[in-house]
């Protein structure tokens, strides 16, 4: 089967089925099997399907195309190979694909290797068209193997984690009014379908071939999440935590409609790559039109942005040119002014807005600095949707749709990532020192390690980023499955009540510290590592790429980059030595904890087995499999293109990300990344592992600090002080002037109409009725006058009617006779 | 001495009639009434019949066919109906009252 059908056939597949089991679990969940339990057992294998399809379009990608990145100018097709459908069409793609090939052959030939078409046609209103869409790489490729097997591990051990859901629940957070604790019906069945809706959701975004359709499934997967978070509704920090992440999110959601009106409202599409339309001409897709082919795939402002900037000067020609009754003139004259304008940056502050709006809505999802208070707050769900959606996928969707519209920002947009990346990872890896919480502990990790992405993004290391992406995803969800682990077992999230549980629960000790060792990066430099070890030191080596073009700002990013490695080191291994190591501090937990049951450990060892290895790359001399690697997958997928100089702030400029490969950025990179990790392994230790150092000593030396960082920086309040407490406020006067002026006008509306009505009553009362009544008594008057001839007597009777008829008779002979 | 015609019956069908209607006025018996019921309807029938006799008219081309005779006996034929009916009120009325004084049957009195 041709690559073009087979990967949208099979990924189709693996995105529809978590589908079919959301919908036949919302209508017969309750009644598959005991409680329900056939739903987890529907959903589970949906995923796992997924998970399969997914996986044979990876090894079909990879028997395609190699294991290696594409070499410059080796196969240069395959771009848009837009499916024909109808058979007189596919003469005329041919030749539109042979025109493309040798175009490319002439110029540039660095344009990735993507399948985009359109499935289905939704609606067109005028020429905006909204569709369903691919858009197939080898980064969709990857992210769908990635999300589908996490997923699947997810499923399997949350089979596990929600079996007291099976039954009828007491939940001992929530007291009544009558002071009893709630109890409930078991909601096994839901859990599972807001799973698999999610699986589609999530699914659906990486499928999706325009920003239009990532819209939808952006909101999708937000509202999975709502649904997730909020899964104890009747805790009310569990319902709050659920409004929270929606609202936050929503605030992105904003600019990012902001960045979707910039785009459409200039480009006309919304498609990414180039898609063959009906009649046969290729629609050109936002990336071709940032980055022309033609013109190297340099950024270059489109020219609708253009002509949408200089709307002055357009309405000027158009309105008031000599020959305006010629037609095409007017447009003929923009059309050749549009390099000149080009030239006076018109159009380009557009682009950055456009690449702004959509940067916001990754703000929003996936937790950065100004929005990131709702991700500690999530953990309120259960832990696999902890695993699943805030670690490592929905929350990776931001970081996912950085990288893939990379191509459409501009290096001053880039800069904004950049330094939004930064400040998170600081702020949250800070956060995450002073964190008791053992969930919460990973998820300010999980917004740090966002952060790093986004950093690695907006310093151009495009590979660099959404590689930390796939290698987080594997030991960020097992750090989150094994701390899941650990709570179904203690009962507790309290990290200070746990302590020695390696002994009693070793499958879940052992992996956690798999996990821990793959965050935080370690391994013998140069030799081997986990997976962290890879992709953070791509990271780090870019920032550093960075800062010898950009002395001022990558300085900043590569100091941060480097101390949050550190203070990764720190927090990490913080939490693991509370947790495992040492003395049991709570007995009464320590003799009640035990290893969880096999379906939840044995997912924990497939994820350990992906952290500690999905970062290497084979290397090439190996045969068969000589060059497997996630580092080269993604290097297919590269988008074309140098990022280039920065426009506005001038000075800007990114190094290609091939340039942090050589040896004088890589080699310093790696040390210094492994040597600040060691140091925050080793200053753990001595705090936690051997206890040189009291903790609580060094607390009482740092109080403000530590009052500073338990806080959460105070984020909270300040948003409560500027956001909410103003909100309410003039919710309060609205209130009362809805209370004070349209009640009270409302009320007296019904006063003076109930007095209207009381007139009105009198009169009918009396006008009226006492018309009715007054012929009602004349004919009962009447009647009784007449009841008197009724007398009963039959010879009266007929005495009358015999005087009747001779009195007719008479009158009628009287009458005659005239 | 005129040769017995029209005016003959006529005048026997109206002596019929006046003693139903007599009779009807005077008896306090059911019975009785129901006697001067039957006279009155025989008188009509008397005038019907004679009216449409093909011997009684003088003007040839003028007889009414048997008209008068067919609705003589659907006269007879309700008679005996309403006959039929007014024994069984009656028989009914004599269950309740021991009585047929139809001065007594005036309950229906307005």
């Amino acid at each position: 089967m041709d690559l073009s059908t087979a990967l949208p056939t099979l990924l189709g597949i693996a995105w529809l089925l978590p589908l079919a089991s959301f919908t036949l679990i919302v209508l017969f969940g309750p009644r598959m099997g005991k409680h329900g339990l056939g739903a987890g057992y529907l959903a589970t294998s949906a995923i796992l399907f997924g998970a399969v399809c997914s996986w044979l379009a990876l090894i079909f990608w990879f028997g395609h195309y190699g294991f290696k990145p594409a070499e410059h100018g080796a196969e240069a097709h395959a771009v848009a190979a837009a499916e024909t459908e109808h058979g007189e069409t596919e003469h005329a793609a041919a030749e539109a694909a042979t025109a493309e090939h040798a175009e490319q052959s002439a110029g540039h030939d660095e344009s990735p290797r993507a399948y985009t078409n359109d499935l289905y046609t939704l609606g067109q209103f005028g020429s905006l068209k909204i569709t369903i869409s691919y858009y197939i790489d080898a980064l969709t490729v990857g992210m769908f193997a990635m999300v589908t097997l996490i997923g699947t591990c997810i499923h399997f051990y949350a089979l596990g984690y929600m079996h007291d859901e099976l039954h009828d629940v007491t939940d001992h957070e929530v007291t009544l009014a009558d002071g009893q604790h709630l109890h409930r019906r078991g909601r096994f069945h839901r859990f599972f379908q807001y799973m698999s809706l999610f699986c589609f959701s999530m699914l659906g975004l990486v499928y999706a071939g325009n920003i239009a359709m990532v819209f939808v499934f952006w909101e999708l997967v937000g509202i999975c999440s709502y649904f997730l978070i909020g899964f104890y509704i009747e805790r009310k920090s569990a319902s709050n935590a659920a409004n929270k992440a929606f609202i936050v999110n929503r605030i992105g959601d904003f600019g990012m409609i902001v960045g979707l009106m910039a785009l459409w409202g200039s480009l006309g599409t919304f498609a990414f790559g180039d898609v063959k339309n009906a009649d046969g001409q290729i629609e050109r897709g936002i990336f071709s039109q940032v980055r022309d082919p033609a013109n190297g795939h340099a950024l270059t402002v489109p020219d609708g942005m253009v002509r949408a900037a200089a709307f002055d000067a357009v309405e000027e020609i158009a309105f008031k040119h000599p020959a305006r009754l010629a037609p095409g003139a007017a447009a003929s004259e923009i059309e050749s002014r549009i390099p000149t304008w080009r030239e006076q940056r018109y159009g380009y502050w557009l682009l950055v807005i456009a690449g702004v709006g959509i940067f916001c809505g990754c703000v929003g999802k996936s937790a950065q600095f100004p929005l990131h208070v709702w991700l500690p707050d999530a953990m309120e769900g259960p832990t696999p949707v902890s695993a699943l959606v805030h670690s490592a996928t929905m929350v990776a969707a931001g970081v996912y749709l950085v990288g893939r519209f990379f191509p459409a920002f501009a290096p001053e947009v880039l800069l904004v990532i950049a330094y939004t990346g930064g400040i998170t990872l600081f702020l949250a890896a800070t956060i995450a020192i002073t964190a008791t919480d053992i969930k919460r502990v990973l998820a300010y990790s999980t917004v740090s390690q966002l952060g790093y992405m986004m950093l690695a993004l907006g310093v151009g290391g495009w590979a660099a980023g959404l590689f930390h992406l796939l290698t987080h995803a594997f030991f960020k969800s097992l750090l989150f499955m094994c701390s899941g682990s650990v709570i179904h077992a203690t009962h507790t999230n309290e990290m200070p009540k746990m302590g020695g549980l390696l002994k009693k629960m070793p499958y879940t000790g052992y992996t956690m510290l798999v996990g821990c060792l793959a965050i935080i990066g370690a391994g013998v430099p140069f030799v081997f590592g986990f997976s962290g070890y890879y992709s953070k030191d791509a990271i780090v080596a870019q920032a550093l790429s960075f800062s010898q073009s950009n002395p001022l700002h990558g300085s900043i990013f590569f100091y941060t980059a480097v101390g949050g490695a550190a203070i990764t080191a720190f927090y990490m291994f913080r939490l693991w030595y509370m947790t495992f190591a040492g003395e049991p501090r709570d007995h009464h937990i320590y003799e009640h904890a035990h290893e969880s049951p096999k379906v939840m450990y044995r997912p924990l060892i497939v994820l350990a087995v992906f952290a500690a290895l999905v970062g290497c790359t084979v290397p090439d001399w190996v045969p068969l499999v000589g060059g497997l690697g996630v580092q080269n997958l993604l290097e297919q997928a590269r988008p074309a293109g140098e990022t280039g100089a920065g426009v506005l702030l001038a000075g800007l400029a990114y190094p290609n990300e091939h340039a942090s490969h050589s040896h004088d950025i890589h080699v310093p990179a790696t040390l210094y990344a492994f040597s600040t990790a060691l140091g925050g392994f080793l200053l753990a230790t001595v705090f936690y592992g051997v206890r040189w150092l009291n903790p609580a000593d060094v607390k009482q030396q740092f109080l403000p600090i530590y009052r500073f960082l338990i806080g959460k920086w105070f984020f909270d309040e300040l948003y409560d002080f500027l956001f909410v407490r103003p909100c309410y406020f003039i919710a309060f006067l609205i209130a009362s002037l809805d209370r004070r002026v349209i009640d009270g006008f409302i009320d007296n509306t019904a006063r003076w109409t109930r007095k209207l009505a009381s007139i009105d009553d009198l009169i009918d009362r009396y006008f009226v009725d006492g018309l009715v009544n007054l012929a009602a008594a004349w004919i009962y008057s009447l009647g009784t006058s007449l009841r008197g001839l009724q007398t009963g007597k039959l010879r009266q009777y007929v005495m009358l009617i015999v005087i009747g008829t001779v009195a007719l008779f008479v009158l009628i002979n009287f009458a005659s006779a005239r | 001495m005129e040769p017995v015609g029209i005016s003959h019956f006529m005048a026997v069908g109206a002596i019929m009639f006046v003693c139903g209607v007599v009779s009807m006025a005077t008896k306090r018996n059911a019975l009785g009434v129901l006697m001067g019921v039957e006279l009155v309807l025989n008188g009509a029938n008397v005038n019907f019949v004679a009216l449409s006799s093909k011997f009684l008219t003088t003007a040839p081309g003028r007889s009414l066919g048997l008209d008068g005779q067919f609705i003589a006996l659907f006269v007879i034929v309700l008679a005996a109906a309403e006959a039929a009916v007014a024994l069984a009120i009656t028989l009914n009325f004599y269950n309740n009252h021991s009585t047929v004084d139809v001065d007594r049957a005036d309950e229906l009195k307005g």
